[in-house]
């Protein structure tokens, strides 16, 4: 199996000689998983926490529809994001399809409910003394609210790094809605499928470890954050 | 609270919708083509020439050819360039295309272990194929409904032995080309290939093939690819004059010179045939 130590050499070779293709891959992939965690981040936690915090009719049942939400399948998201941005549907003309937009759309429906869904767990699970605590020491109602949602933090952001790792490395809705376009919206993951339908599996693995590294990179800013506010 | 979490959802639509207004579209001409004419580097060679003297940017994006052929009839694309003239010339009747010219071809090859247990090295094609099911030996299919797919399965009927749709010894793996020929070597099978990514195979093996040519040069193995413009007049849209001149330039004198010299591996794979 050469073609594992090949790829090792060729990923390095990738990133050292700045290819403009895997370049433009790697800014296409940023671009598309920025746009839907930062959608997903800004919709899911208001969501998530409003349905872990407070108790409401019905709550056990959205709770169960957002959980079957966990598991829709990429490509099903990717036929439906297509079926309404497509020039035949309903939405056709946002001109969409094709796009890195188009495709940060599918990726925010494929993270949503990951994010609302642990969100609202951590939220479940804090501590009842907290909120005791917090109103013995004067805390008003939106006090008490920010306080716990501070208390949460490390679930929020591990509820967004599991997102993000799902986003980043997803390969049917990029398909679907993006179609590879070459310099436009080919992401690493769409290129690996491209390099391995074209025979050129050490290609492939480089780009794999590309992505990796970038998640590793990531991982890395986001750890030394939480250890600032630990 | 309320306020702060409608605030929220205001703003993440809103941060959508200037995400959707910033998508201008450049001039450009948009094909839904067949993964053969992107995976060998096809593409990557005509479009900067093409380019060059029309001015007109060209992006593809390379599918199956069922796939292809449902774009266009959504208008998502603006011209195609296939490899399935039945279901072309259908899509031409049905009105969804207009102007279907032929431009080249390529052909296809079946491909099986050298030992050839079912010995059909060198024989037609309907030969083989009545071979491989009378012994039961194990036939790849990409069964992907791809343009390969569908020249496939007219082979199975033109042979008159019938698509082996359930029997055990037809397998369908619903992948790509280079994924079939894959796992047709991992079940010492036959199977039929397009010669481009035939080529590519042997030589990402180093020329030292698990699989061989064994059946070649068969008219029936012959595969026409065509181009097609969207229909205006079914979508009001699509880019049509960048599309004629798209089709008009790949069918004049230089494109189709340029189609002939192009080598993948220095083999030639495409032979211009554009009337």
């Amino acid at each position: 199996m050469a073609y594992i130590g090949n790829g090792f050499l060729e990923a390095f070779f990738l990133l050292i000689h700045y290819d403009p293709e895997t370049y433009s891959a790697i800014f296409a992939t940023l671009l598309v998983s920025g746009y839907a965690m930062l959608a997903t981040l800004l919709m899911g936690i208001p969501l998530g926490f409003f349905l872990g915090y407070f108790n409401f009719r019905g709550k056990n049942q959205i709770r169960m529809l957002v959980d079957t939400a966990l598991s829709l399948p990429t490509v099903f998201i990717g036929l439906m994001v297509y079926a309404f941005l497509s020039n035949k549907g309903p939405l056709g003309h946002l001109e969409l399809l094709f796009t890195l937009e188009g495709i940060a759309i599918g990726l925010t429906i494929l993270a949503l409910p990951i994010i609302i869904s642990l969100t609202a767990v951590s939220a479940e699970n804090t501590d009842d003394t907290l909120r005791i605590t917090l109103i013995s020491l004067g805390a008003n109602r939106t006090q008490v609210l920010l306080g716990t949602l501070w208390e949460i933090r490390h679930g929020i952001i591990a509820a967004a790094l599991t997102a993000f790792g799902r986003v980043m490395t997803e390969v049917g809705i990029s398909m679907m809605v993006g179609g590879n376009i070459k310099w436009q919206t080919r992401t690493i993951t769409t290129a690996i499928a491209l390099e391995t339908g074209k025979g050129m599996f050490a290609t492939g693995i480089a780009l794999g470890l590309v992505l990796l590294s970038i998640a590793f990179l990531v991982n890395m800013v986001v750890s030394s954050l939480k250890n600032k506010t630990a | 609270m309320v306020r702060l979490f409608v605030y929220l959802m205001i703003v993440s639509v809103s941060l959508m919708g200037g995400v959707a207004s910033t998508s201008a579209q450049e001039s450009v001409l948009l094909m839904a083509t067949t993964t053969s004419t992107d995976d060998t580097g096809l593409l990557d060679y005509l479009s900067p020439l093409f380019t060059k003297e029309t001015g007109v940017t060209l992006k593809w994006t390379a599918t199956g050819t069922g796939k292809a052929l449902e774009l266009g009839k959504n208008c998502d694309v603006d011209i195609l360039l296939v490899h399935a003239p039945d279901a072309e010339k259908k899509f031409v009747a049905d009105g969804y295309g207009v102007n279907r010219k032929e431009v080249m071809y390529n052909d296809f090859v079946i491909i099986g272990p050298p030992s050839d247990p079912a010995s059909v090295k060198g024989k037609s094609v309907s030969d083989t194929l009545k071979k491989i099911k009378a012994g039961g030996h194990p036939f790849i299919s990409r069964g992907d409904d791809s343009g390969t797919h569908k020249m496939e399965t007219g082979l199975w009927k033109l042979s008159g032995v019938g698509v082996p749709d359930k029997e055990a010894f037809y397998v369908q793996t619903g992948q790509g080309m280079m994924a079939t020929i894959s796992m047709c070597e991992e079940k010492k099978g036959y199977t039929l290939t397009d010669r481009g990514t035939y080529i590519k195979y042997e030589d990402s093996q180093g020329g030292k093939p698990l699989l061989k040519i064994l059946v070649e040069n068969d008219d029936m193995l012959k595969n026409q690819y065509s181009v097609i413009e969207v229909n205006p007049s079914k979508c009001p849209k699509v880019k049509s004059d960048q599309a004629k001149a798209f089709s008009k330039w790949i069918v004049g004198k230089t494109a189709q010179a340029q189609i002939g010299a192009f080598k993948l591996l220095n083999k030639q794979l495409f032979i211009p045939n554009a009337r």
